[in-house]
C-alpha cells in the first residue's frame, strides 16, 4: 500500500513539471522504474503552474545560509560569522547578528534554520542562567555546551541547527565546542560551520597553529569569514543552486 | 522491499571524486591530481593517474564520472594527434581545450565529467584552461572535482601572480594535501605534472611524504 501511493506521489510530482519537485532517479530499482512505467493515467493541465502566482521564496524556511568560525586562544576565544539571512533567493535580513550571547562569558554561533536556532538558544540561556544562581558562580562553558547538546540530540528529527559554543570560564580558559546537526558535542581549538564553511576547510587547516595570539586569531577568523563570503556570493550570482544550510 | 540487491558500490557508478588542480607559471604549467577512485563507499582504484596525456606538451585533468573522463580524454587525444599531422607541427593548447569543450557542450545533458586542460605551446608559452559545463576560459590557475570545494578558500588567499616552477609545484602539492584530507573522496597519492619548453615531467608523492597540518 506504502509503496504503490509512493509511486503514484512521485508521477504526479513529474507530471506537476515544477523543479521543485524533481526527484534523482538514480537510485531507483528496478522493480520501481518497471511500476512507474507501467501505469499512471495523465491528469488534467493546469492554467498556470501554482508557484507563478507567489514568489517561490514566500514558502521556503528562512535560514541562516551562513558562515560561523570560533578559535580559541590562550586566555578566551575569538568568534565570527556573516550577517545574511536567506528565504531560498531572497535575503531576508542583510544585518543578522548570529553570535547570541548565553551568559556574561559564553556565546553562541548560530547556523541552519533561523527559528531553531533561536529557540534553542533561549531554551538555554534560561536553564543556563537557572543553573549559575543555583551555583552561585558563573557557569562553565562544558555545562552551556551539553545543555545545547542536550536539545539539539533530543529533538533532532525535528531540528535544522548548526551551532558553535564559545567562551571563558576560570577552570579551563577558553573553550570551543562543536554541536553540529544531530547533536554530537565535541570540543576543537578552532571550528567552522555553515554552508559557506566548506570553502575555507583547506584555509583554516594550513594557517591554523595552536598558540596563536588574540590579534592572529582576529586576524584568521577575518580572512576566512571574507573568503568564504566570497566564494558564497560568486554562487548566489552563478544561479542559486547552492545549498542554503 | 525485501529482495535481495546485493552491495551498493555494485550498482553505483564509478566516480572520480577527486581533487584536482592546474596552475601556470612563467614558461610553464603544473597539474596535480589526487588518486582516489570511488564507487559509493568503496574505493576501487586507490592509484589511478587522474593526469592524462592528450599531446606530448598537453596534460588534461580527469574528474566526475571516471568513464566519462577518460572516454573524453582519449577522444580528444585522437583528435589532436590528426590535426597535428594536419597542420605539420604540435597543436597549440587553446586547440587542445576547444576540442574538450565542444564534446562537452555537445554531450551535456549525458555527460558528467569535467577536464582541465594546461600544457604548453610556442605561441603563448603556459596556460590553462578550464572547461566545465561545456564553456572554455583560459585562468592563471583552476581547480576542480569534489575536494575542490575545500580549497577555495585556501587558493584565493595563497595564489600570487609570479610564481616561480618550484613555488607552483609546492602550491599545488600543499592544496592536494589539504584537500585529500577533508574531502572523502579524495586520498591515496599525489600525482604532479610540470610542462614547459624543454620537458615533460611527471612525478608521484607517497601519502606520508605529503606535508602535514595541525591536526596531524
Amino acid at each position: 500500500m506504502k509503496a504503490s501511493s509512493r509511486l503514484l506521489n512521485s508521477s504526479l510530482s513529474k507530471l506537476d513539471g515544477s523543479i521543485h519537485e524533481q526527484r534523482m532517479r538514480s537510485g531507483t530499482t528496478l522493480r520501481e522504474k518497471m511500476a512507474a512505467a507501467a501505469m499512471v493515467p495523465i491528469f488534467g493541465q493546469n492554467v498556470s503552474d501554482k508557484y507563478d502566482l507567489v514568489p517561490d521564496w514566500t514558502s521556503r524556511e528562512v535560514s541562516t545560509g551562513t558562515t560561523i568560525m570560533a578559535v580559541e586562544y590562550d586566555g578566551g576565544v575569538v568568534i565570527g560569522a556573516d550577517s545574511r539571512t536567506t528565504t531560498g533567493a531572497y535575503i531576508a535580513n542583510r544585518v543578522t547578528d548570529k553570535l547570541t550571547p548565553i551568559h556574561d562569558r559564553i556565546f553562541c554561533c548560530r547556523s541552519g534554520s533561523a527559528a531553531d536556532t533561536q529557540a534553542i538558544a533561549d531554551v538555554v540561556t534560561y536553564q543556563l542562567g537557572f543553573h549559575s544562581i543555583e551555583l552561585d558562580e558563573p557557569p562553565l562553558v562544558e555545562t552551556a555546551a551539553n545543555l545545547f547538546k542536550a536539545s539539539c540530540y533530543r529533538y533532532r528529527e525535528e531540528l535544522t541547527a548548526g551551532i558553535l559554543v564559545a567562551g571563558w570560564d576560570r577552570r579551563k580558559g577558553g573553550q570551543v565546542y562543536c554541536v553540529p546537526i544531530g547533536g554530537m558535542l565535541v570540543r576543537q581549538p578552532v571550528s567552522v560551520g555553515g554552508s559557506g564553511s566548506s570553502y575555507i576547510y583547506g584555509f583554516m587547516d594550513s594557517n591554523y597553529k595552536p598558540g596563536l595570539s588574540k590579534d592572529q586569531c582576529l586576524e584568521l577568523t577575518a580572512a576566512a569569514l571574507s573568503l568564504a563570503m566570497e566564494r558564497r556570493r560568486l554562487q548566489w550570482r552563478r544561479g542559486q543552486t547552492g545549498k542554503h544550510l | 522491499m525485501l529482495e535481495e540487491t546485493g552491495p551498493e558500490w555494485l550498482s553505483e557508478e564509478v566516480k572520480t571524486g577527486t581533487t584536482i588542480i592546474a596552475i601556470e607559471f612563467n614558461g610553464g604549467v603544473v597539474l596535480g591530481s589526487d588518486s582516489r577512485v570511488s564507487a559509493g563507499a568503496s574505493v576501487v582504484n586507490r592509484v589511478m593517474n587522474k593526469l592524462s596525456p592528450l599531446h606530448d606538451k598537453i596534460y588534461c585533468a580527469l574528474s566526475g564520472s571516471a568513464a566519462d573522463a577518460q572516454t573524453i580524454a582519449e577522444m580528444v587525444n585522437y583528435q589532436l594527434d590528426v590535426h597535428s599531422i594536419e597542420i605539420g607541427e604540435d597543436p597549440q593548447v587553446r586547440s587542445a581545450a576547444t576540442l574538450v569543450r565542444n564534446i562537452s557542450y555537445k554531450y551535456k545533458e549525458e555527460l558528467s565529467a569535467h577536464l582541465i586542460v594546461a600544457g604548453w605551446d610556442r605561441r603563448d608559452k603556459g596556460q590553462v584552461f578550464a572547461t566545465l559545463n561545456g564553456l572554455l576560459t583560459r585562468q592563471p590557475f583552476a581547480v576542480g572535482g569534489s575536494g575542490s570545494s575545500y580549497v577555495y578558500g585556501f587558493v584565493d588567499a595563497e595564489y600570487r601572480r609570479g610564481m616561480s616552477k618550484e613555488e607552483c609545484q609546492q602550491f599545488v602539492v600543499n592544496t592536494l594535501s589539504l584537500a585529500m584530507n577533508r574531502d572523502g573522496s579524495s586520498g591515496g597519492v599525489a600525482y604532479i605534472v610540470t610542462i614547459d619548453e624543454h620537458s615533460t615531467e611527471e612525478k608521484v608523492i607517497l601519502g606520508n611524504n605529503l606535508p602535514t597540518f595541525f591536526d596531524q
